[in-house]
């Protein structure tokens, strides 16, 4: 490791000249980094994709408003059903929606507030849920009224729960925190499986890899880097830099070779896994606003980004163009996510409302 | 004169916002809209007493024998704020019963707003140490105004000067009134502040998560207590305003949203600029002069000219973010928007720009509607939820509602002596002001923050013993950590970013069929036509779409994430006899799925079945993978649900380069391929492929 190489007799004494020396360290590699990886830029994603036809008109409207809760929405997510929708509010209410029918059919009204993230198990049985009670906690899905009854919590962090998905099972939920770690949880018995130490600021996003095996996931943090973790050593397999501020939001592409992050910075960024390195920036001047949440298409070739502005914004992430901007929201857009068949997208907004665009 | 907030209040307020550290939404600083505040703040107030029916007589009814000032004396933590970030201009007085700061001058710019904003700031003359003087410099600079930067250029503070004082009170007469016996004091201070003009007291309490900590150090602050004196800018004088944040004024370029803000007050500044910003005029009405105004229409095509905006809407959404977050405003309306017409706008000053980091108290706010009331203008009358909120206010504060009167009424003595002119503009942005921080019914608090950016930079309640918070006081372990990182990243292999890009454009031409937002579906989008027919079909197993079975020749992975495709492909591998391979891999997924109780056995039994030495249905797997396997499995510490992934992954390899490609060239999904070409045709298709 670098300290090697750094006297450490007087630690006191040594202390700023091994900080100086760790630093210039940092930036020798940086550079280094940097030259390695320009040998292999031969050549702009943009460029690449100038054989494309312009996306010169998607046709999306907002098809319905989901009106209920009382206070800022902060997180949603889709059923794997395609039609459901959850989500949590800063009025500590969790509510299930029929998007298709607008129709709440459940709401539960948590112990806390500012319920920051909530997902969906896979088999569409249960939602996990937490935020600042540091907690995740799932409750079945059940048709009675006992949904609050039944709820369980499975695990804790030292600090806020900013998020959470179920691992391709219902029997696992990966949370990111407040803490600055990610950790594994095993449902049924609150076992910790894995936890994922290396972020140096809150983590804000997690996202799993859409592979075969499912062994891999994202995490964007406050530290403005996304790593990629291991989820069987719990180590960073890979890490990018770039965002100037906090990244609030991760996303794999649909391929499962690159990643879209979203930050405070008001860019989105495009990382390709296998170039190791950042193949496409989104921003523009009049975008000043930082990006809260991100999602792509299909098809990868679209990314939906909501905007602490009120709008969502569609990139073409090959040509690194805007296509359009969705208005709707009266507040910050804290969530953007296309339903599990790519028909619909959602937004959640702090003007206490969730819209589905198609 | 002097804007006196007394301590009782503040105490009460501190408290409600403190006490319930534990849950956290009373105590974040991110309000919801203002009635709500003032009714929450409300309910925590303890019972007070009568009500006073209206402003006239609370000035002569005071019980001083209930008088606020005996309030227990709040223990501040801002002293410790103070002497870490010298820069607040804040001035602390301890009394036995009171707890008061004075800020000389009353600006409190807190560094970020006065550095970052060199130009445009109105942030006075050069400091000057005795209260009075203080007052003079200010109205010597009264006349700045926004729409006259360079006037302010002229004024521009030197570097914030701290003070050490001692015997603060000696040196600011308003706050030795404060600190005067209790009953005497609520009359005497109103009155000595009104006569010591240029005088903004606000209360060192500032509510924030640390004060239990912190309390240790308050025995520091009135010897110790900084202060550092700034002239105010010229239109802060008169208002009814507090201080900046102490507690976050050091840590302004901190604040959550300041990055925002900075972005913002650039574009101000541009368009503040002589010859190309927007053209900014006195208009000429009947009767009288409109100063300082542009109209909503040049600042619209001003947008549309300098920035990268797609269109008017565009435009015009731009504007409304820069006047809800206060930059701009329309000059007689407290909805912060922007219309693309002839209405007129006028400019923030810079002392009230939200990167100063503002969190008015409830009694700033009282204090400036009751100002308002007494000013007999058309222009200045309250708006309906202004009065309903002075209502309230006046409830809530009743048993201090004499202060806050008073205070109103000399900051109105002080506005009366000001030129006509000066005063509209004045009037308006302390308008604006409270039109951003207490907005309308229906309008966006722009102030509020996210909770998680606040926890994290404003406070440690919660983020306490994370591996995280230790990592960045560490900055060895932290930079020893990027160090470790940028290696393995120099170790790692990569692949030339044309390759990359090509993959990407790839995907989405093998993709971009199925991508609803680009081409349209098969049948109808059910959220474009109210019609569930698209899912309806899918979950009739018989009719499987063309496109679906098109999907599942992309990769083994579409194949098996299809439910039909994976039985199709079980089938077709059970007639070649290598059905086992699948079996493995679904067994060794199904396994990682299970919860951990049941783990153990799982494992057990997959090797038992799969790659035990007499297994009943042996995978062919390298004895390399089966061996990893045999270690996982034996393992001390007993097995984890990742031991097969090898050899898992290894079997899921030979799959795809073998069993799968000779799928895909098998008659079983040609026929299979063409069988649901033939139904989809027989189902009318209204949209056709578009692209």
């Amino acid at each position: 490791m670098s300290e090697s190489a750094v006297p450490v007799s007087n630690a006191n004494a040594n202390a700023t000249e091994k900080m100086a020396s760790l630093v210039r360290e940092a930036e020798n590699l940086k550079t280094k980094l940097e030259e390695e990886r320009q040998k292999l830029n031969d050549v702009n994603l943009s460029n690449i994709a100038e054989r494309l036809e312009q996306i010169a008109y998607v046709n999306i409207k907002p098809r319905k408003v989901l009106k209920g809760h009382q206070a800022k929405v902060l997180c949603t997510d889709w059923s794997p059903d395609k039609r459901h929708i959850i989500s949590s509010s800063q009025d500590g209410r969790l509510i299930i929606w029929d998007a298709f029918t607008t129709n709440k059919e459940h709401a539960v009204t948590m112990p806390t507030t500012w319920i920051m993230a909530c997902a969906y198990a896979p088999s569409g049985n249960f939602v996990a849920c937490g935020g600042l009670d540091n907690k995740v906690t799932v409750y079945p899905i059940t048709s009675d009224e006992e949904m609050a009854a039944k709820k369980r919590t499975v695990g804790t962090h030292t600090s806020y729960m900013s998020c959470c998905i179920y691992p391709n099972s219902d029997q696992q939920i990966l949370t990111g925190s407040g803490d600055s770690t990610c950790a594994l949880w095993d449902v049924e018995s609150g076992q910790l499986l894995q936890s994922f130490h290396g972020h140096s600021g809150d983590v804000m996003a997690i996202d799993l890899a859409p592979n075969e095996t499912g062994n891999t996931f994202v995490s964007g943090s406050c530290d403005r880097m996304a790593f990629i973790w291991d989820m069987r050593s719990g180590h960073v397999v890979q890490s990018f830099e770039g965002h100037q501020s906090d990244v609030n939001s991760v996303k794999f592409h649909p391929c499962g070779d690159a990643i879209a992050t979203g930050s405070d910075d008001s860019s989105c960024r495009l990382y390709d896994m296998r170039a190791d390195r950042e193949v496409a920036v989104f921003a523009k001047e009049s975008i000043i606003f930082g990006v809260n949440s991100v999602d792509f298409s299909v098809s990868g070739r679209l990314l939906f980004a909501g905007y602490n502005d009120y709008t969502v914004n569609l990139w073409d992430t090959l040509k690194s163009e805007r296509v359009c901007l969705l208005y709707g929201h009266e507040n910050k857009v804290s969530c953007v996510q296309v339903s599990p068949d790519g028909t619909a997208l959602s937004t959640g907004s702090w003007d206490y409302t969730i819209r589905v665009w198609a | 004169m002097v804007t006196m907030n007394s301590e009782a209040d503040k105490t009460q307020a501190t408290n409600a916002s403190s006490a319930p550290a534990k849950q956290p939404a009373a105590a974040t600083p991110a309000e919801p809209e203002a009635v709500t505040k003032v009714s929450a703040t409300l309910a925590a107030t303890p019972p007070a007493g009568t009500p006073t029916a209206d402003c006239s007589s609370s000035s002569c009814s005071g019980n001083s024998s209930t008088d606020p000032l005996a309030a227990i004396p709040h223990r501040s933590d801002a002293a410790t704020t103070t002497l870490t970030n010298g820069n607040n201009n804040v001035a602390f007085v301890e009394n036995e019963a009171t707890v008061a700061v004075t800020m000389v001058g009353g600006g409190s710019n807190p560094v970020g707003g006065v550095t970052t904003s060199p130009k445009a700031a109105t942030a006075g003359a050069s400091p000057k140490i005795a209260p009075a003087t203080a007052a003079t410099a200010v109205t010597a600079v009264a006349t700045t105004t926004p729409a006259a930067p360079p006037a302010a250029t002229a004024a521009v503070p030197p570097p914030a000067k701290t003070v050490n004082a001692d015997a603060t009170t000696s040196t600011t007469p308003s706050s030795s009134t404060a600190a005067a016996s209790a009953s005497a004091a609520s009359t005497g201070s109103g009155k000595q502040s009104g006569a010591s003009s240029g005088l903004l007291t606000v209360n060192a309490n500032h509510h924030h998560h640390h004060h239990h900590q912190q309390s240790s150090s308050q025995s520091q602050s009135a010897s110790q207590a900084q202060q550092q004196q700034q002239p105010p800018p010229s239109s802060s004088t008169t208002l009814a305003v507090p201080s900046a944040s102490q507690q976050r004024g050091g840590k302004n370029e901190d604040a959550p949203n300041i990055l925002v803000y900075k972005k913002m007050e650039a574009i101000i500044e541009k368009m503040q600029a002589e010859t190309t910003g927007v053209a900014v005029r006195t208009v000429k009405a009947f009767m009288s002069k409109v100063p300082s105004v542009f109209t909503g229409a040049d600042l619209v095509a001003w947008i549309l000219k300098n920035f990268d905006v797609e269109d008017v809407t565009e435009a015009l959404h731009f504007a409304h973010l820069l006047s809800s977050h206060g930059y701009i405003f329309p000059i007689d309306d407290h909805a912060l928007t922007v219309k693309n017409d002839g209405t007129f706008y006028r400019f923030q000053t810079p002392y009230f720009w939200p990167s100063n980091c503002w969190e008015p108290e409830n009694t700033d706010y009282a204090v400036y509607l009751c100002k308002r009331t007494m000013q007999n203008k058309t222009r200045l009358e309250l708006a309906d939820y202004e009065a309903e909120n002075l209502a309230k206010l006046q409830k809530m504060f009743s048993r201090k509602w004499e202060f806050i009167f008073m205070q109103a009424e000399s900051q109105s003595k002080v506005a009366k002596k000001r030129d006509k002119l000066e005063r509209k503009v004045l009037d308006s942005q302390e308008r604006a002001f409270w039109d951003v921080h207490r907005p309308m019914p229906g309008c966006v608090n722009t102030t509020e923050i996210d909770i998680k950016k606040a926890y994290r930079r404003g406070g440690s309640s919660h983020g306490t013993g994370s591996a995280g918070a230790s990592l960045a006081k560490n900055p060895v372990e932290q930079l020893t950590r990027i160090i470790a990182l940028r290696k393995q990243k120099l170790e790692r292999r990569t692949i030339k970013v044309s390759k990359a890009a090509e993959a990407l454009v790839a995907y989405y031409d093998q993709y971009n069929e199925f991508d609803y937002f680009i081409t349209s579906p098969e049948l109808p989008n059910p959220w474009q036509t109210d019609s569930t027919e698209m899912w309806d079909t899918e979950k009739n197993s018989k009719e499987v779409p063309v496109r679906r079975v098109k999907r599942w020749a992309f990769s083994l992975r579409e194949l098996l994430n299809d439910a039909i495709g994976r039985e199709q492909f079980t089938k077709f591998l059970e007639k070649e006899y290598s059905g086992e391979n699948l079996k493995f891999w679904e067994s060794v997924q199904e396994m990682k799925a299970l919860p951990q109780s049941e783990i153990k056995e799982a494992i057990q039994k997959i090797w038992q079945e799969f790659l035990a030495p007499d297994a009943p249905c042996p995978v062919n797997v390298d004895s390399k993978s089966v061996e990893l396997a045999r270690e996982a499995v034996s393992s001390p510490n007993g097995p984890n649900r990742w031991c097969f992934d090898v050899a898992a992954s290894h079997v899921y390899h030979l799959m795809k380069s073998d069993s799968y490609s000779r799928y895909l060239r098998s008659d079983m999904y040609k026929d299979y391929l063409n069988c649901s070409r033939k139904k989809i045709k027989s189902i009318p298709n209204l949209f056709g492929v578009k692209r």
